[in-house]
């Protein structure tokens, strides 16, 4: 207990404030940044696991996040049968075709030994490969996105729930880093960041252009919920009466039966935004301990004291027979594969998949600062990183509209220099960001929860 | 006839185009790439550091404009770049101080340093939004067009019009002066060659009395001046607007790395490969072929390797290409 005292006081202290804002702005409030908050939190520990655990910088975290919520689109939307029937053969078979590339690559490199000649045969595939594809995929890519434009124009997904996603999400994430992992890291720590920010950058390029898969920047809208809708809620009885319970003393202070009536309407309305919300927390809360779990016990495993080795000393832990590059890949792979999941309980959560919303600055530099902040190689520092992270984020514009007035005081309401500072409040969350940031960096380099090693 | 209207129709949608926007990368690329030799680290800030610096060019643009202060058929901004360049030195060196020495002294590893450059990021983004707001502004004036494409016609008789607006020489004039003078520097003064050495090994460096102070002062007074006149550059040519520039970072990265990372003039070269390839590859080139091949074989679909929607990924493309078989570039970098 006392040595964890600093883990649990922490905690303590992140979900005060969440119920502070419960009490001062309001409930729903509360449980969205709380839910945030979660979503926050896996994405960091897919960051940790992979610059924690292992030291890999992996700036492409914005390109895993978009492949999770695309796999939400994928999973839950209905097949679109008029697009399938258009589109679908040519686009199977092109499928087929990439998959042609990708092994008659696989064998040329197997079979030949690097030479002049190979590098050119390699060139030659993939160029008459994309030839290929460009003529098979553009008439089905036209004919697709004709069907019904403005509600489909696009494939559509496999009908099925969209907690599968998550999973999927995953699986989605974890491929892409495969194949990332492959080609670049060999790299050194800065160009890895660097490529795997460009590399991020083309995958967010495709999401957003390739309107047959994901209907771009037309946005895909109404995702089916795994909770129920407030709407539906509202009319429920059972969840009435346990919204007349839960306010019993408010509602008993009336004695009006019409204005009873009215306020218990009222609540009913409140009560379903804030039902659903917990709702969507207790899925996540669900995920978030399950990886905690899984993530302590690697942690502490055989497996997580190689990791640390291959951190601290890649060249000792080469010579003890450790397989670095392999290992590096692996965790290359489980890391974003995390950052996968988050993706797709953020869509699923948002209900709409926004491919021009995903930014660089938002998904892979706001996690990183958290990553930070939090404590890397710590678990629970990261998802505490996500959590305080997030809720200064957001609340960062109530924090600066009040210091802004208090230091303008003395200033009239009509004074020019306030009026821009206030109208400016919502990029005060950059500044507070980055001097956090700094500080942190300065003056407590491990985060606020350092790594802990356990020795036995 | 055919073929100049040909050539013509490539010279003014992908050649002058091209070659402006390579410039303007350029001297982004090649304060990067020194930023990566001397200080040793990937320079987040280097999108916002252009930004900040286009900022208060812009502020004093305005300033001069309301005093009435203007160059005639050239830009007000021109005179407005050396106060843009005091300020911004002012703030890198403040930022140096205050943050990057501390981790200097204390030998953190290259990424503690780049993390640091993220945090600088988000501060600089915050101050430009705060002063200047997020939108998207234009401050040109002055003669807009050297060459419409109306007056070429007319001029030559050819079907197809050549546009040359007077941004696009200033830009390709004012980045050969700059680069010239920096080379110059690097290559011929005693100051340049010290920084060469210190790029070099700077153990070494320092055993022959080589002041690694002043060596880093002038990495970031030279990265301080590219970065405002690239800035700028690029903001007369197109318009000002703070996230641009942040995800102008990005290609500009892509020609560092592409150059050979360490290397200026690798750099320099760089930004013309990412921008000539990211026209290159999106253009449409069907008008030309028309130009070119008889009526009987004229093609009818668009003729593009890729849609413009992909201008990032191409070079993008190319980064990681060149990442897999030169990992050192192609102009092979840390040489300087």
């Amino acid at each position: 207990m006392r040595k964890n005292l600093d883990v649990i006081s922490a905690y303590a202290i992140m979900f005060g404030l969440i119920i502070v804002v419960g009490f001062l702005q309001s409930w729903s409030i509360a449980l969205s940044i709380l839910c945030f908050c979660l979503i926050s939190a896996v994405m960091t520990m897919g960051a940790n696991i992979q610059w924690g655990y292992a030291g890999l910088i992996n700036f492409g975290i914005m390109g895993y996040t978009a492949l999770g919520g695309l796999a939400a689109v994928l999973v839950s939307v209905p097949p679109v049968k008029e697009a399938w029937q258009v589109g679908g053969f040519n686009m199977i078979l092109c499928a087929l075709l990439i998959a042609l590339m990708v092994f008659s690559v696989r064998f040329i490199i197997k079979k030949y030994n690097k030479s002049k000649k190979r590098n050119y045969g390699i060139a030659l595939v993939i160029i008459m490969g994309l030839i290929l594809l460009r003529l098979i995929s553009g008439p089905a890519i036209e004919s697709i996105e004709a069907v019904n434009p403005a509600t489909t124009g696009f494939l559509g997904g496999m009908g099925f729930p969209i907690l599968f996603s998550w999973i999927v999400g995953a699986f989605f994430a974890g491929a892409l880093a495969y194949v990332i992992g492959k080609i670049a890291l060999g790299l050194r720590a800065d160009y890895l960041a660097i490529a795997t920010l460009l590399i991020s950058e083309i995958v967010i390029a495709v999401v957003k252009h390739e309107d047959w898969l994901s209907r771009g920047v037309k946005n895909v809208i109404g995702l089916k919920r795994p909770v129920p809708y407030e709407i539906d809620l509202q009319t429920k009885e059972w969840f009435i009466n346990l919204v007349a319970k839960f306010n019993q003393g408010t509602l008993n202070l009336i004695t009006d039966a019409l204005a009873k009536e009215q306020m218990l309407k009222q609540l009913v309305i409140e009560g379903s935004t804030v039902f659903v919300k917990l709702c969507f927390v207790g899925l996540f809360s669900i995920v978030v301990i399950i990886l905690l779990i899984i993530t302590q016990k690697a942690l502490y495993s055989p497996w997580g004291r190689m990791m640390r080795a291959i951190r601290d000393n890649e060249e000792a832990a080469n010579a003890m027979g450790k397989n670095v590059v392999k290992q590096h890949l692996l965790i290359f792979v489980l890391g974003s594969a995390i950052v996968g999941i988050a993706g797709a309980m953020m869509v699923t959560y948002d209900g709409l998949f926004t491919p021009g919303s995903y930014r660089p600055m938002r998904y892979t530099f706001l996690i990183w600062v958290m990553v930070i902040v939090g404590g890397s190689g710590n678990n629970f520092g990261a998802v505490l990183g996500g959590f305080a992270v997030w809720f200064l984020w957001i609340e960062a514009a109530p924090i600066a509209l009040f210091l802004i007035n208090f230091f303008t005081s003395g200033l009239a309401e009509t004074n020019a220099l306030k009026v821009h500072l206030i109208e400016s409040i919502p990029y005060f969350r950059y500044l507070m960001m980055g001097i956090g940031l700094l500080l942190i960096m300065r003056y407590r380099p491990k985060g606020i929860l350092p790594e802990k090693i356990k020795h036995v | 006839m055919d073929f100049i209207n040909a050539i013509v129709l490539l010279l003014n949608y992908i050649f002058v185009p091209a070659l402006s926007y390579g410039s303007q990368l350029a001297l982004g690329a090649i304060f990067v790439s020194l930023i990566y030799g001397i200080l040793r680290f990937a320079y987040f800030t280097a999108g916002d550091l252009m930004s900040f610096g286009t900022m208060f060019t812009i502020l004093f643009t305005w300033y001069f404009q309301s005093l009435g202060i203007s160059l005639g058929i050239f830009p007000t901004a021109l005179i407005a770049i050396p106060f843009g360049i005091v300020v911004t030195i002012f703030y890198v060196l403040i930022k140096d101080k205050l943050v990057f020495s501390y981790y200097r002294f204390k030998k953190s590893p290259p990424v503690m340093l780049a993390m640091v450059s993220i945090g600088t990021m988000f501060v600089t983004q915050a101050i430009v939004r705060i002063i200047i707001g997020p939108f998207d502004r234009r401050f040109f004036d002055g003669e807009k067009f050297i060459l419409k494409a109306n007056e070429f016609k007319e001029m030559t008789g050819l079907n197809e019009g050549l546009t040359i607006k007077s941004t696009q020489v200033i830009t390709l004039f004012v980045t050969i002066v700059v680069v010239s003078i920096l080379f110059w520097f690097l290559n011929k003064t005693k100051t340049g060659k010290s920084m060469r050495a210190y790029s070099d090994n700077e153990d070494l460096a320092l055993l022959s009395g080589i002041d690694p102070k002043k060596v880093v002062m002038i990495t970031w007074i030279i990265a301080a001046i590219l970065a405002t006149i690239g800035g700028t550059l690029y903001g007369l040519d197109k318009s000002f607007k703070p996230f641009t520039y942040f995800n102008n970072m990005l290609p500009i990265f892509a020609a560092a790395i592409v150059g050979g990372i360490g290397n200026p003039f690798g750099a320099f070269l760089g930004g013309y490969v990412i921008a000539f390839s990211e026209i290159l590859v999106t253009y449409a080139y069907r008008k030309f072929f028309i130009y070119l091949l008889p009526e009987s074989i004229e093609p009818d679909s668009l003729l593009q390797l890729l849609s413009t929607d992909y201008k990032f990924a191409v070079s993008f493309s190319i980064l990681v290409v060149v990442l897999l078989f030169r990992p050192s570039g192609i102009f092979k970098g840390k040489v300087l």
